[in-house]
C-alpha cells in the first residue's frame, strides 16, 4: 500500500493538470487570439463561447495545487518557492484576465478589459510554459528544501516551453472557436489554427531533440532497449494525431480539429510524463520520497474516488447544456 | 536595508486573505439569499421574486469573479510564501482543503455557468437547483476553510514526529475545539454581511423613489433576517469567546488589554496598551466588566499577558482595537435591526427618512466587522501559525526578501486596481437597478455607447 497509493495519487494530480491544460487551455487560448478579432461583437462571441465555463475550468488549477499540497506537501514546499515569480505573476495574470469576464459587460469602455483579458491570458499562459521549462530542467534541493535562486527558472529552455504552451494554448482556442462559433470568427479560427498547429509541431520538435541532448536522463528513458520497443509508438501517434487536425482544418470540419488538438496535448503530457517519472521534483525526488503520510492519501483518496465521478458527471450535463454554437449577439445573460 | 522575508510574507498575506475574505462573506451571503428567492419564486410564483433575484445574480457575478481569482491566490501562496508551514502541516490540513476543493469550488464553479448563464436554455427547476447548489457550495467551502484554521488555533487529533504533524484522528482533526464556534461565528457574519448590504440598497431606493415595490421587499427580507442573526452573533461570539479562553488565554487577555492575572479584569471601552511598559495609557474602563463577560462572576479571575514572557505575547494594538471595531459595529447592527423590526411592526419602517438614511449608508458594516475580527484571531494566535506546533517565524519558504516585496507590491497594485474597478461595477449595477416588470434586463445608461462601438466596429470593418 506504502508503494502504491503514491503512484494512485501521482495519477490522480497527473489527471487534474492534464483537465486543466485542456480546459483551460482553450479558454487562455480563446484570450491569447482576443487582439486578432475584427470588433467588439466578435469579442463579445469570443467570450460568451467559454463564459458559462471558465470558472469550473479554472477549478482545475487548485485541483492541482491543492491535490499536490495534500498527496506530495514536500514536493509543493519545495516547487512552489522554486517558481515563485512565475507562479505569482501567472496568479496575478489569472486575477486580471477572470475579473474580465465580468467587468467587461459592465465598463463603459470594453478597451482596458479586452486589454486585460488579452494580456492576462497570454501571461497566464507563457508563466506555465516557464514553469513546465524550468520543472523538466530539475530543481536545486538540499535537505529537503529548495536550495536555488529566485531566477533559477530563467533559462532558454523555459522561454521555449513558454512559447510552446502560449501557442497550444492559441491552437486550442483556435479550434474551439471553430468548433463553438459560426461565420467569421469560425473561418478565423480555422485560419490561425493551421498557422499554429504547424507552430505547435515545430515547438514540440525543439523539445524532443533539446531533452535527451541535454539530459542524459531523458534520453536513457527513451533511447535504451527495451524502452524504445514499447515507446516508439508515442511519436507515431502523435504524428498521426497532428494529421488529423490538419485535414480536418482543411476539409472545414468543425470538431475533428479541435478533438485532435486536445489528443496532440495529451500525448505531449505523455511524453513529458514518461521523461520525467518517477520524479516530482527532478532530477532528485521521487513521488515516494515526497509524499504525504499513507493515513493521509488514504483519507483523501475514499473522498476523491467516490467525488471525482460526481464532478465529472455534472462538469460534462454543464457542457451539454451549453452544446452547439454561440450565435451572434448571444450573450446567454 | 535586510528585507526581512518572513515580515513580508506576512504582510502579504495578510494583505491578500484580507482582500479575499470580503467577496466569500458577500457570496456566502448573497447566494443563500438568490436560493431563497428562486424558491420563493417558484412556490408563489411571484414574478417580484425573481426579479429580485436576476438583480442580486449580477452582483453576485461580479464579486464571485473577485473572489474565485484572488482565492486562488491563496491557494498556491501556501506553498510559495509558508512552504515551511505546507511541510509540516501538510499531512493534516491538506485533505481539508482537499476536500473544500472537491466538495464546494467544483460545485460552486460549474453551477455558476448555468445560474448566470442558463435562464433560457434549462428548466426552471434545474435553474433554481443550480442556485440551491451555489448556495451549499459557498457554505461548504466556509466549513472546510474554517476548519482548517480552527485547527491552526485549536489543534488536536494529531502526533508529532520530526517536527511533523501526523493525523490520528480525522474526527478530532476536522471538529476541533474551537471549529463548531468558528463556523457558526463566521457563517452568521457573512448572512448578516449580506443581510446589511441588501437592507442599505432596498433603503437607497426607496429614498430616490425608485423600484418601490423591489426595495420594500429587500428591506423587509433583510431586517427581518438582521433582527435574529445579529442578536444571535451577541450570544455565538460569547461563546466563542469562553472557547477562547478556554484554548487560547494569551489571545483573550490580549483582546481585554489584561495584564495581571491575579486582579479581576475591567473592560476597556478604550485604551492605549503599551507594550514595552506593561501598562494602558488613556482608559476608560467598565471596571470587573471584562471578569463579569468572561467568567460571570464580577471577581472572577483570567489569565493576564504578564503570565507569559513578552515574546510570547501577540502584537496588542491589532487585537485589542480589531475586537472594539468589531464589537462596536456588532452594537450597531443589532441596534440598527431591532430599532428597524419596530419600526416595521408599527407600519412606519419605510416612511423613516432618517432611518432610512442611516441604513443606505451602513452597508459596508459587516465587512469592516469580518475583517476586523479576523485581525483579532489571527493576529492573536502570533506568535505562533499553528498554535504550539510551529512558530509564524519558522514557517515561511526560502525565498529571499526581495521577491516577498517585489511581489507584494504587485499585488497592492493589480488588488487595488481590481478592487476599485469591482466597486465602481458593482456601483453602476445598484444603479441601473433590477429590471422593470415583463421587460428584460437592461442597461439603461449604456445602450448609445454600445451602439456608438457597434458603429464604428463596423466603419472598421468596412475600411
Amino acid at each position: 500500500m506504502e508503494w502504491f497509493l503514491p503512484l494512485i495519487w501521482a495519477g490522480v494530480i497527473g489527471t487534474a493538470v492534464a483537465m486543466y491544460v485542456i480546459l483551460d487551455g482553450f479558454d487562455l487560448g480563446v484570450g491569447i487570439l482576443f487582439p486578432f478579432a475584427a470588433n467588439d461583437r466578435e469579442r463579445e462571441q469570443m467570450m460568451a463561447s467559454v463564459k458559462p465555463f471558465w470558472d469550473g475550468n479554472e477549478t482545475w488549477l487548485v485541483m492541482g495545487g491543492g491535490g499536490l499540497f495534500v498527496a506530495f506537501p514536500l514536493a509543493y514546499s519545495i516547487l512552489m518557492p522554486a517558481f515563485y515569480i512565475p507562479i505569482i505573476v501567472m496568479l496575478l495574470a489569472l486575477v486580471f484576465r477572470g475579473v474580465a469576464f465580468e467587468f467587461r459587460g459592465l465598463a463603459g469602455s470594453k478597451m482596458k478589459w479586452n486589454a486585460a483579458f488579452a494580456g492576462g491570458s497570454t501571461l497566464a499562459a507563457l508563466c506555465q510554459g516557464v514553469v513546465l521549462g524550468g520543472f523538466v530542467e530539475g530543481v536545486k534541493v538540499e535537505n529537503g528544501a529548495f536550495a536555488g535562486g529566485p531566477f533559477d527558472w530563467a533559462t532558454p529552455f523555459a522561454a521555449i516551453c513558454a512559447l510552446g504552451v502560449a501557442t497550444g494554448y492559441a491552437l486550442l482556442g483556435a479550434t474551439w472557436l471553430t468548433m463553438k462559433t459560426e461565420g467569421a470568427i469560425a473561418e478565423r479560427g480555422r485560419r490561425h489554427a493551421q498557422v499554429l498547429l504547424l507552430g505547435v509541431l515545430g515547438f514540440m520538435a525543439i523539445v524532443s531533440l533539446w531533452t535527451p541532448l541535454n539530459f542524459p536522463r531523458i534520453a536513457e528513458r527513451w533511447f535504451s532497449t527495451p524502452n524504445i520497443y514499447y515507446l516508439w509508438p508515442v511519436p507515431l501517434a502523435t504524428a498521426l494525431v497532428a494529421y488529423a487536425c490538419w485535414r480536418g482544418l482543411q476539409a472545414g470540419r468543425d470538431v475533428l480539429p479541435f478533438v485532435s488538438a486536445v489528443g496532440l496535448f495529451l500525448l505531449c503530457y505523455l511524453g513529458l510524463v514518461i521523461s520525467s517519472f518517477p520524479y516530482l521534483v527532478p532530477p532528485s525526488l521521487t513521488v515516494w520520497d515526497t509524499a504525504a503520510a499513507p493515513v493521509s492519501q488514504m483519507f483523501m483518496l475514499v473522498g476523491t474516488l467516490i467525488l471525482l465521478p460526481i464532478i465529472l458527471g455534472y462538469t460534462v450535463l454543464v457542457y451539454w447544456l451549453f452544446r452547439g454554437k454561440v450565435r451572434e449577439g448571444e450573450s446567454y445573460h | 536595508m535586510e528585507l526581512d522575508p518572513v515580515l513580508l510574507a506576512r504582510w502579504q498575506f495578510a494583505f491578500t486573505v484580507s482582500f479575499h475574505i470580503i467577496f466569500p462573506t458577500l457570496t456566502i451571503g448573497l447566494s443563500a439569499y438568490i436560493a431563497t428567492l428562486e424558491v420563493l419564486w417558484v412556490a408563489t410564483g411571484r414574478e417580484l421574486y425573481k426579479i429580485i433575484a436576476h438583480f442580486w445574480t449580477r452582483i453576485f457575478a461580479v464579486s464571485f469573479a473577485m473572489g474565485v481569482v484572488s482565492g486562488i491566490v491563496l491557494s498556491y501562496q501556501f506553498g510559495t510564501n509558508w512552504s515551511r508551514f505546507s511541510a509540516v502541516t501538510g499531512n493534516t490540513l491538506g485533505p481539508l482543503i482537499g476536500y473544500e476543493v472537491l466538495t464546494a469550488f467544483f460545485l460552486e464553479a460549474t453551477f455558476l455557468g448555468v445560474l448566470l448563464f442558463g435562464a433560457d436554455r434549462v428548466p426552471r427547476w434545474l435553474h433554481v437547483f443550480s442556485a440551491v447548489a451555489v448556495a451549499v457550495g459557498t457554505a461548504t467551502s466556509a466549513f472546510w476553510i474554517l476548519s482548517a484554521n480552527s485547527w491552526m488555533q485549536t489543534p488536536t487529533g494529531h502526533e508529532m514526529r520530526d517536527g511533523i504533524a501526523y493525523p490520528v484522528s480525522w474526527f478530532a482533526i476536522i471538529f476541533n475545539p474551537s471549529f463548531p464556534y468558528r463556523l457558526a461565528h463566521m457563517v452568521n457574519a457573512a448572512y448578516l454581511t449580506t443581510a446589511f448590504v441588501v437592507i442599505a440598497v432596498g433603503a437607497r431606493y426607496l429614498l430616490a423613489g425608485r423600484h418601490a415595490e423591489e426595495a420594500r421587499t429587500m428591506l423587509r427580507m433583510g431586517i427581518g433576517l438582521a433582527a435574529i442573526l445579529a442578536p444571535l452573533q451577541l450570544v455565538i461570539g460569547d461563546l466563542h469567546g469562553l472557547n477562547t479562553l478556554k484554548y487560547q488565554p494569551t489571545k483573550v487577555a490580549a483582546m481585554e488589554a489584561h495584564w495581571d492575572g491575579t486582579k479581576p479584569g475591567d473592560f476597556h471601552i478604550f485604551a492605549w496598551p503599551d507594550a514595552a511598559a506593561e501598562t494602558n495609557h488613556f482608559e476608560i474602563s467598565i471596571p470587573r466588566g471584562s471578569s463579569l463577560i468572561l467568567t460571570h462572576d464580577p471577581n472572577g479571575l483570567f489569565p493576564g499577558l504578564q503570565d507569559v514572557p513578552p515574546q510570547e505575547r501577540p502584537p496588542l494594538l491589532n487585537v485589542f482595537f480589531g475586537f472594539r471595531i468589531m464589537l462596536a459595529i456588532g452594537f450597531f447592527m443589532i441596534a440598527a435591526a431591532l430599532y428597524g423590526a419596530w419600526l416595521a411592526w408599527r407600519g412606519r419602517l419605510f416612511d423613516t427618512p432618517w432611518f432610512l438614511r442611516v441604513l443606505a449608508q451602513s452597508w459596508w458594516t459587516g465587512f469592516v466587522a469580518v475583517i476586523a475580527g479576523w485581525v483579532v484571531t489571527e493576529s492573536g494566535r502570533q506568535p505562533w501559525i499553528v498554535q504550539g506546533i510551529l512558530r509564524t517565524a519558522d514557517a515561511a519558504s526560502p525565498v529571499p526578501g526581495a521577491s516577498v516585496a517585489a511581489t507584494l507590491a504587485l499585488f497592492v497594485i493589480v488588488y487595488g486596481i481590481v478592487f476599485a474597478m469591482g466597486i465602481y461595477y458593482i456601483n453602476r449595477l445598484i444603479a441601473w437597478g433590477p429590471p422593470r416588470r415583463g421587460e428584460e434586463y437592461r442597461k439603461p445608461q449604456l445602450a448609445p455607447i454600445a451602439a456608438a462601438e457597434g458603429a464604428s466596429g463596423a466603419l472598421r470593418e468596412g475600411g
